[in-house]
């Protein structure tokens, strides 16, 4: 998923990200909540909450929204077979049991009861449909590839996934290749289900875009809730059958193109919960806002890129010198000085919040700031061929990266005495053609967040050989074969050890060099109390009370 | 007089169609797909990519591109944006906010400047004028977001007088604020404009003449000297109130107003070319309409000018 670009300012040093992850967010001062997202004895309340949001980008289609600002709602209009609790754990929702003795044929049985917001009933054909439209390629939806490990999926032509319906509450899927933590991917977007109205003749209606009807804990308020640019009414959807109980009298998600009005309005309690402190007020949001404040190590994950082909890093002499500009790095310093402990130094690949993260992988000391090491390392490469030239960091201008990429062109200047600069691109559409055409020069930044809470998804799409966001063409069989047995083992447990391997393995060719993890930042108003931020940095709306 | 606004309007269809051509075929040149974006990190197939392109009509030349657009204008059809929103209701929405936003503007500027620039004219060197040109000074020199933040903060988050940012109705009341923020910066010009007229007027021999015929000091200023003034002033505002309504961004960011300043930013940051020159289309009449206006004032103001043929 991506965050929103629009953000004129600094929302925007999250963007390039894509999805911030956090674990668990408590409200009141930050400790970790362990267990469940479910307070016991927290009150209900009956006032309307309002949060910041962006305008969603596309129709409020499932399979066609790939970012925050039409994800929130979705994820409050619609229930999927599971949910992700502020842990990221994923807890059966409209599922009964989904289950698979091979990790290739799962059958998916659902709860009896449930119906969308219109009164028809919940049912396979639901799912089915609704996936069967979200992954055929003349849909063109943006979300497709979250269908692509289902049998039957191509991206070359119109085919069915390989989805049976067996009965009314039950239906089975086939994978292409076994994969354990197949259904950890569920609680996803992409995977809700659809009435039979929101698609006439096989094509999603403009209708259902503005005014989805669904099966959630929320729905839109009237048929007009959704005041473009402007903001969306939601209210309690009195017929939801799941556990995320809702505890207000509904949530009106406010649209800000700009984070530093939003912050405005957050601190003369125009607004009850913000979920992105804009940059200018790092360094003093945890000041104003007192135990209001919430900044929680979390889980984008935040790296540069240095493609295989770039002469000079490719083979021993590459291992050398990507070993070297890392240890040349200073995070901590960087992180401190630059983004106000607003950002996490990295110590993997994956994010804090997603179970199997370590800070002790063989090899991550490659991470840690030592001069002497890194010169070590740069003069012995030097043996093997003399590097003239500067190293260019590539980066969307219109993100708020400089500074940071500045600060990183700096250490390593200061540290191995080499030409170092940021490369900046005016916008994020210009930096994403040159990395896609593969036309760009030197290194880029690129960033990660994970759809689901799975450490598979923060590997495989990213350094699998010819993965789908693999932008460097990173290609090791032994990573490769690794992310297999992981993806394929008989448990999440299993499986973590596979991808912790894989992870080594990453350390040593260094594809990409882990910088940091971005923080949530976020705050909430006096009126209102509960307030948690779930796996993915949004907020658990459901959980907060207001009077 | 009917035959000048008929010629003047006719002169509007070659700028119109001009500045439209240049507008989308600077969007067409925009570094970058539009599409790839859309996706994020994420590198999408190529087919999913096509598809959208031609969805689009991405995947023509720039000529095709241009004349489709021309025709989905004709038709009153402007098509629809990535979001799936026709470009005509974005713009049905986001024009009467800003309209209102830039009314409100430039009310306040014509009469609070005209106003602060007619007394400081008429006691020129007094302590009235010397602030009033120290306050202006000010304002030119101020970039309009610190204003604006400077009074958010102050009127809002420390006062709570207003609220930070504009509600869901962008109503006129709500507006307020936000308007003299946007109006701020011309406010100063119209003090130092008209000042610097009045002063001179007052200098001028048919002043002189009007005063020793025994005319009131009032009926001089008023008649004479305040509607000859003026002409300056009003090309100002006029041409003005163009600016003002294209360059709300700022002022729109920071009050969170759903206005087109944000609409048609976006729209430009992902390659949107139909939405922004469907934008621009309607600036340049905004423009082209005050220009006019402008113009047939002067006939107005000073009976001098004729628009005969």
């Amino acid at each position: 998923m991506k965050i929103s670009r629009i953000g004129l300012s600094a929302a925007a040093l999250l963007s390039a990200s894509a999805l911030v992850l956090t674990g668990c967010a408590s409200g009141d001062g930050g400790a970790p909540a362990p267990g469940t997202s479910d307070t016991p004895g927290a009150s209900t309340s009956t006032g309307i909450v309002t949060a910041n949001s962006n305008e969603p980008q596309n129709p409020l289609y499932p399979a066609n929204t790939n970012e925050v600002g039409g994800g929130k709602i979705l994820d409050m209009v619609f229930a999927g077979l599971y949910y992700y609790d502020a842990d990221g754990k994923a807890i059966p929702e409209v599922a009964k049991s989904v289950e698979s003795d091979d990790a290739t044929n799962y059958t998916v049985k659902l709860n009896d009861g449930w119906t969308f917001t219109n009164g028809e009933k919940v049912t396979a054909s639901s799912f089915v449909d609704a996936w069967q439209y979200g992954a055929l390629l003349s849909n063109a939806q943006l979300s497709s590839y979250f269908f692509e490990t289902i049998d039957g999926f191509s991206y070359d032509k119109d085919s069915k996934l390989a989805l049976n319906v067996v009965d009314d509450l039950t239906f089975t899927v086939k994978l292409s290749a076994p994969e354990a933590d197949w259904p950890l991917r569920l609680g996803y977007s992409a995977f809700m289900p659809l009435p039979t109205e929101a698609l006439v003749d096989g094509k999603a209606t403009t209708a259902f875009g503005e005014n989805p009807i669904g099966n959630g804990p929320y729905m839109l308020a009237s048929a007009d809730a959704w005041q473009h640019n402007v903001q969306i009414d939601l209210v309690p959807n009195p017929d939801y059958k799941g556990t995320r109980t809702v505890k207000n009298g509904g949530v009106t998600l406010k649209f800000y193109d700009n984070q530093d009005s939003a912050y405005a309005d957050l601190q003369s309690d125009n607004l009850d919960v913000l979920d992105a402190i804009p940059a200018s007020a790092f360094e003093t949001f945890e000041q104003t806002l007192g135990d209001r404040a919430i900044n929680q190590p979390s889980a984008v994950f935040q790296s540069f890129t240095i493609p295989e082909k770039l002469e000079h890093f490719g083979g021993e002499e590459g291992k050398l010198r990507r070993a070297a500009l890392s240890m040349a790095i200073n995070r901590p310093e960087i992180t401190d000085v630059i983004f106000f402990k607003t950002r996490t130094p990295a110590s993997d690949y994956t994010s804090p919040v997603i179970a199997g993260w370590s800070d002790s992988l063989a090899g991550s000391d490659v991470l840690k700031f030592n001069a002497d090491e890194a010169k070590a390392k740069w003069a012995e490469a030097e043996k093997i061929s003399p590097y003239t030239g500067t190293f260019t960091i590539g980066y969307n201008s219109d993100g708020g990266h400089q500074p940071w990429v500045d600060a990183v062109a700096n250490s390593l200047k200061n540290t191995l005495g080499i030409k170092a600069e940021g490369q900046p691109y005016a916008t994020f559409a210009e930096l994403r053609t040159d990395v896609t055409d593969r036309k760009i020069k030197g290194a880029f930044r690129t960033g990660w967040q994970a759809d689901y809470p799975s450490m598979f998804n923060f590997l495989g799409p990213l350094y699998a050989t010819n993965a789908g966001s693999n932008d460097g063409d990173y290609s090791s069989p032994e990573f490769d074969a690794l992310l297999k047995e992981g993806a394929s083992a008989k448990s999440v447990d299993d499986a973590t050890g596979f991808f912790q391997k894989a992870q080594e393995v990453l350390l040593q060719d260094l594809p990409a060099i882990p910088l940091w993890y971005s923080n949530v930042t976020g705050g909430f108003s006096t009126q209102v109390q509960n307030v948690k931020f779930g796996w993915n940095s949004v907020p658990l709306y459901y959980e907060i009370t207001k009077d | 007089m009917l035959w000048f606004i008929g010629r003047r309007l006719l002169q509007m269809i070659p700028v119109f169609f001009g500045a439209t051509f240049l507008i989308y075929f600077m969007v067409f040149a925009l570094p970058g797909d539009p599409i790839l974006a859309l996706f994020g990190e994420k590198t999408p197939s190529p087919a999913v990519v096509e598809q959208l392109r031609a969805q689009y009509h991405l995947d023509q030349p720039f000529i095709v591109q241009y004349l489709l657009y021309l025709k989905s204008l004709v038709t009153f059809d402007l098509g629809n944006s990535f979001s799936g929103r026709p470009i005509a209701d974005v713009m049905a929405k986001a024009f009467p906010v800003t309209l209102r936003l830039a009314t409100l503007a430039v009310l306040f500027e014509a009469v609070a400047g005209i106003t602060v620039g007619l007394i400081s004219g008429l006691r020129k060197g007094k302590f009235f004028d010397s602030s009033a040109l120290v306050v202006s000074l000010l304002l030119i020199s101020i970039p309009t977001f610190v204003i604006g933040f400077v009074l958010q903060y102050v009127f809002a988050v420390q006062l709570g007088w207003t609220k930070a940012t504009v509600g869901p109705q962008a109503g006129w009341s709500e507006l307020v604020l936000p308007a003299i923020v946007l109006a701020s910066v011309s406010f100063a010009y119209i003090i130092r404009l008209t000042r610097t007229s009045i002063s001179e007027n007052m200098g001028a021999d048919y002043v002189r003449t009007a005063s020793s015929k025994g005319l009131t000091r009032g009926r001089v200023v008023r008649v004479h000297v305040l509607r000859n003034s003026l002409i300056p002033v009003v090309t100002f505002i006029g041409a003005d109130f163009g600016a003002l309504m294209v360059g709300a961004i700022v002022t729109e960011g920071i009050f969170n107003i759903p206005g087109v300043g944000g609409t048609v930013f976006q729209a430009i940051k992902q390659g949107q070319g139909p939405t922004v020159v469907s934008f621009v289309a309607v600036f340049v009449i905004i423009f082209m309409v005050a220009n006019l206006l402008v113009d047939l004032l002067y006939a107005v103001l000073d009976p001098r000018i004729r628009y005969a043929n």
